[in-house]
């Protein structure tokens, strides 16, 4: 039963990590939650499909489909992500200061409720999947069906308590700072999905891995560890990369940084004559 | 000067994939009553190997690998493939993700002094 619970949880954790971040950086976003939502309901009945037609998705592309697959989806998510970062450096910092008058926030977000939706889905589809699969690999495998239920639902409780616990921890930076440190979450976070993709393509052999264990840091934090874990969904922390990881990742970050800086410095310029300790935080380009 | 160097290097990206592809040296691995049948895998050093995961039970395992960064789904009685890059000398651990009792180790061992002799 904790067994269940521990593994349920582990797949949990990163999609709620993940919305629990979008959310937060979304937050001058009205009508979010209902993207987000549908992106989570999608999200799960994506998971069902994937589990379903597992094993026609193992065997497409000679045994390859399932890398493919997790890459696409991966990269899928990365290109949503990236596109959501910049937008929100461009425009969240404008809304920071405007975030009390609702309306104001109403019409800016429609563009990226649709990138919003589209994260939510992939984080759940990819991390959903498995659960189901593993829950049916439990059942399956003999008689403990009170159990297993309760160590399921348990998993899944304490994956998204954590998940809440980090958006309620979130909102208390200082507006003036949250969408630096929201956009600086979601940037690493980005590089991190890019890496896994990367991991995804070296194993069905479509890029070369230009070295395996550059170095090797797991006797310092091992990625098993629940810390290690969380800074690998957080930050893409991997303890023996390989070329090809890393290489995604820093061409991601330095891609999605470059037109965050870009995007930020074109929404600031025409108000930085303004005063205020709130109209500062808008004004001001990131101070990172 | 520059913009040669594109097609070079997508020649030869395809290149290297495509003699990996020619010949990549194959070996098996099985999964049985949701443990590896065997829990160490000796592999030749520096090479590319495919690895066929093959499970023998009714029930999906998952294949995964933290230091090789390998992570596939295995349904039941079913195989599938995932490319193992080139490794130096040393041992990574590799688990079934359904089944953390499951552990197995891929042992590269030095290659003989003989051949390339070096390391990497």
């Amino acid at each position: 039963m904790l067994a269940t619970a521990v593994i349920v949880f582990r797949e949990v954790l990163e999609a709620a990590l993940v919305i629990a971040i979008v959310l937060g950086a979304s937050r001058s976003v009205a009508g979010r939650g209902w993207w987000v939502l549908g992106g989570i309901v999608l999200g799960t009945l994506g998971a069902g499909l994937v589990a379903l037609f597992a094993d026609a998705i193992a065997q497409a592309f000679t045994g390859n489909g399932q890398s493919l697959l997790n890459a696409v989806i991966l990269l899928l998510a990365v290109l949503m992500l990236g596109w959501h970062i910049v937008w929100m450096s461009g425009h969240g910092r404008k809304l920071a200061g405007e975030i009390k008058e609702v309306g104001a926030a109403v019409q800016a977000g429609k563009k990226t409720l649709a990138a919003l939706l589209v994260i939510c889905f992939t984080a759940v589809m990819r991390e959903g999947s498995e659960v189901v699969l593993f829950l049916w690999a439990i059942a399956a495998s003999g008689g403990r069906e009170f159990g297993m239920t309760v160590g399921g639902f348990a998993g899944l409780a304490a994956g998204i308590a954590v998940g809440a616990l980090l958006y309620r921890s979130l909102l208390f930076i200082p507006i003036r700072y949250f969408f630096t440190v929201t956009g600086w979450l979601l940037l690493l976070l980005t590089a991190g999905l890019a890496a896994q993709a990367a991991g995804f393509l070296n194993q069905a052999n479509l890029l070369p891995a230009l070295g395996t264990s550059l170095w090797n840091t797991s006797h310092i934090l091992s990625q098993q560890s629940m810390f290690g874990e969380l800074l690998h969904i957080l930050v893409g922390y991997i303890a023996r990369p390989s070329g090809i990881e890393l290489l995604f990742y820093a061409v991601t970050l330095v891609t999605i940084f470059t037109l965050m800086r870009l995007m930020g410095r074109h929404a600031a310029r025409p108000r930085t004559t303004v005063r205020g300790s709130e109209a500062r935080a808008e004004a001001q380009p990131s101070s990172s | 000067m520059r913009r040669q160097l594109i097609p070079l290097a997508l020649f030869a990206v395809l290149a290297v994939g495509a003699t990996a592809y020619a010949e990549t040296p194959t070996t098996h691995l099985i999964i049985k009553d949701r443990v590896f049948t065997v829990q160490e895998l000796t592999l030749p050093a520096d090479t590319q190997v495919k690895l066929v995961v093959e499970n023998q039970d009714r029930i999906p395992a998952e294949f995964e690998s933290y230091d090789l960064s390998r992570e596939v789904v295995v349904p039941g009685r079913s195989s599938i493939v995932v490319y193992i890059a080139p490794l130096a000398p040393g041992r990574y651990n590799f688990f079934n993700d359904f089944n953390h009792a499951a552990q197995g180790w891929v042992v590269v061992n030095a290659p003989a002094e003989s051949k390339t002799g070096g390391r990497k």
